[in-house]
């Protein structure tokens, strides 16, 4: 290293000229110290108040973002927990319907065996047949003793036997009657399992209803929650956001996965159909349509799942009428089986190219035309076929993924702001500690490089305090 | 309200109408020159293999030519097939297919040429490629390089070779230059200097196998 010639200051002596400037250097710097130190000083404040400043209100704004990240995942919360109340609302509604439709029937039928069991009750409960009243009239005469005499002993055993007879008879009648009611109340017994089936009937419908409304109430409990806003309850819905947006994208994934194996099988016998060789925006004409057919399917299955309500991405659709809301399921539903049938054509068409295409090559590259027939071509064609048939369908479920990717993906979204906005913060407090200290570290270096005139300042300065320190003694004697 | 609902949709497909660009920017027109001139006629065969080769590589829309260089190759009847694939496939297909039942017709009753009039086809080639207008022309010549002009011929003309490439392929070495190399590259650097001087890019192909990087699609 050398200084330039404009610079030394006597000839043939470059480190002596360099010492010169050093000191002329030092003598200017020192002129400017108190200057130099109080600009360097008030830069690095106001840097530094600029960075506290600007971190202050990545803050704020942090905060207001971190509101309205609660807010939003309250309000999904709550729109789920709406929207399972109102689900478990309608279940009971269709139980309801449905048990009571058949309740007054079911209630007529138990009256009725009521009754029927009440009447063979009474039959039942009849009194048998008292023996005949002239018994006890006839018994103190049939117990009057014979004593020898052949007429009275005649008429007493034509009594006795007349009286056997009659109990005989009553006897006789009596079974004949219990016989009677045993079978009556045989033939209650099934009549009351009859009761007890339609009683246990009605026992499990309600039990069901109460089973729906103990959901219910564990729902509502959730909501009750979610309106006080308790703290525990939003962590668990921002990690459960966070794990929704995790599987919601793995699964999208898949399907997007599925959405490119369509597009191969369709992209190639599009050519046939709006020609190879036509680009529009630097994409093949024939690349966007089948694009474009695969977006129409998507779309089709995201208003069929809309229609038959399990997503709810438009409420528009959800709003509507079910009268509505069933023919555009049915619309839906028909252009799918259509995209769907003509994406199986295509496939077959795809198939036929290749197996064109692979003669052709064969013709160019031998003399002699090989033809390998296989006898397993078809599962190909047919797999073909059915992957066209089939992927359309399977793609009418990318709606479910799709509105809790969308759904988690607004708490994801936020959660990462504030996290960014947290090491904005930091990075701008940071930056404003270090200007400063860098400051302070500048005036520092600034004394550094002008020891000397510093040194010679100290020296000057001893010298005077030694002269004033005895008369200031001497005063303070004095004193 | 109907009407400027059509209208919008109009001006939509007017828009999309302007942003597709024609078929032309991603064709290509190859023009192919074999030399049928005295012992060269022997390697009609592999000319045929690249033909072949070059029709398995064709695209939709793309153009294709192969033409002789004889005594006077600045001539239309010099062409012995030509081509433009249509859009669809399966119909490119069937041409492609008709094409090298041309070729093949063609190699069967090939005849030797006294003469070999390399610029004259270089320049019917230009001529052609010029009012086909393919996104990339490329002309191959498939020849000794070595050109002999009947008397009266007058060939000293300049070529317009902006935007063609011109590739020679199976430049074979004659007795001559093995006995002089300096034969044979001089042969080479002459045409590569005129095709340059013209406007165009030289290249060099005797090894048939780097055909693949001249016919990949862009």
């Amino acid at each position: 290293m050398s200084l330039p010639p404009s610079m030394i200051l006597i000839e043939g002596l470059p480190g002596l000229s360099l010492i010169i400037w050093f000191i002329i250097f030092s003598i200017g710097l020192y002129m400017m110290r108190t200057a130099s130190h109080q600009a360097i000083s008030a830069g690095s404040r106001m840097l530094y108040r600029i960075f506290r400043l600007t971190s202050r209100s990545i803050i704020q704004t942090k905060d207001r973002v971190k509101v309205r990240n609660k807010e939003v995942l309250i309000a999904n919360a709550k729109e789920a927990n709406e929207h399972m109340i109102e689900r478990e609302f309608d279940r009971i509604e269709n139980a309801v319907k449905k048990d009571l439709a058949s309740y007054p029937a079911l209630q007529h039928k138990i009256s009725e065996t009521i009754t029927t069991i009440d009447e063979e009750y009474q039959k039942s409960a009849e009194i048998p047949p008292a023996p005949p009243g002239w018994v006890a009239a006839i018994e103190p005469i049939a117990s009057i003793k014979s004593e020898g005499d052949p007429m009275v002993g005649n008429i007493l055993t034509s009594i006795q036997n007349g009286l056997v007879k009659g109990q005989d008879k009553a006897l006789a009648q009596y079974r004949q009657s219990s016989k009677k009611r045993h079978d009556i109340l045989k033939r209650i017994a099934p009549k009351w399992r009859v009761v007890q089936k339609g009683l246990s009937e009605v026992d499990s419908r309600v039990k069901s209803i109460l089973d729906r409304s103990k959901s219910i109430d564990r729902h509502m409990e959730d909501y009750e929650n979610l309106v006080r806003a308790k703290d525990k309850g939003q962590h668990a819905l921002s990690s459960s956001s966070l794990t929704q947006f995790f599987i919601a994208g793995f699964v999208l994934i898949i399907a997007i996965g599925g959405a490119m194996i369509n597009f191969n099988l369709i992209a190639r016998p599009m050519q046939e159909m709006v020609g190879g060789s036509n680009y529009m925006m630097g994409f093949k004409v024939s690349d966007i349509a089948a694009l474009v057919i695969i977006l129409v399917e998507i779309s089709m299955g995201l208003f069929l799942m809309e229609s038959l309500r399990i997503t709810r991405l438009f409420p528009v659709i959800g709003a509507l009428n079910d009268k509505i809301r069933f023919r555009m399921v049915i619309v839906s539903f028909v252009f799918l089986l259509l995209l769907a049938s003509i994406e199986a054509g295509l496939a077959y068409m795809r198939e036929l190219l290749s197996q064109d295409d692979a003669a052709l090559m064969s013709s160019l590259t031998s003399s002699v035309t090989a033809r390998v027939e296989s006898s397993a071509a078809w599962i190909t064609t047919a797999s073909q076929m059915g992957m066209g048939f089939v992927l359309p369908f399977a793609l009418t479920f990318i709606a479910i993924p799709l509105e809790s990717f969308i759904h988690s993906f607004r708490t994801v979204f936020g959660v990462v702001v504030v996290a960014f906005l947290h090491f904005l913060a930091f990075l701008s407090r940071f930056t404003g500690s270090f200007i400063l200290g860098f400051g302070k570290l500048l005036i520092n270096l600034y004394d550094l490089v002008i020891f000397l005139p510093l040194w010679v300042e100290s020296l000057i300065q001893g010298k005077k305090l030694s002269h004033i320190m005895p008369v200031l003694a001497k005063d303070k004697k004095e004193k | 309200m109907k009407l400027k609902n059509l209208s919008a949709l109009f001006t939509f497909a007017l828009l999309l109408g302007a942003c597709s660009s024609g078929p032309s920017n991603h064709t290509q027109g190859i023009y192919m020159l074999i030399d049928t001139s005295g012992t060269y006629t022997k390697e009609v065969d592999k000319a045929q293999q690249v033909i072949n080769y070059t029709l398995a590589k064709l695209q939709s829309n793309d153009t294709f030519v192969v033409a002789s260089i004889n005594t006077g190759s600045f001539s239309e009847k010099n062409i012995i097939a030509k081509m433009t694939l249509d859009d669809r496939p399966s119909k490119a297909n069937q041409q492609k297919r008709l094409f090298k039942q041309n070729i093949d017709d063609y190699v069967t009753k090939i005849k030797s040429s006294s003469y070999t009039d390399i610029s004259g086809g270089i320049l019917q080639a230009t001529d052609y490629l010029t009012e086909k207008d393919n996104g990339k022309k490329t002309i191959f010549i498939f020849s000794d390089l070595k050109e002999e002009l009947k008397k009266g011929y007058v060939r000293d003309i300049p070529f317009n070779l902006k935007g063609v490439r011109v590739v020679a392929l199976n430049v074979t070495k004659l007795k001559s230059d093995n006995i002089d190399p300096r034969e044979y590259m001089d042969r080479v650097t002459l045409w590569s200097k005129k095709v340059e001087s013209s406007g165009g890019s030289w290249l060099i192909i005797n090894d048939l196998e780097h055909l693949n990087k001249i016919l990949v699609q862009d």
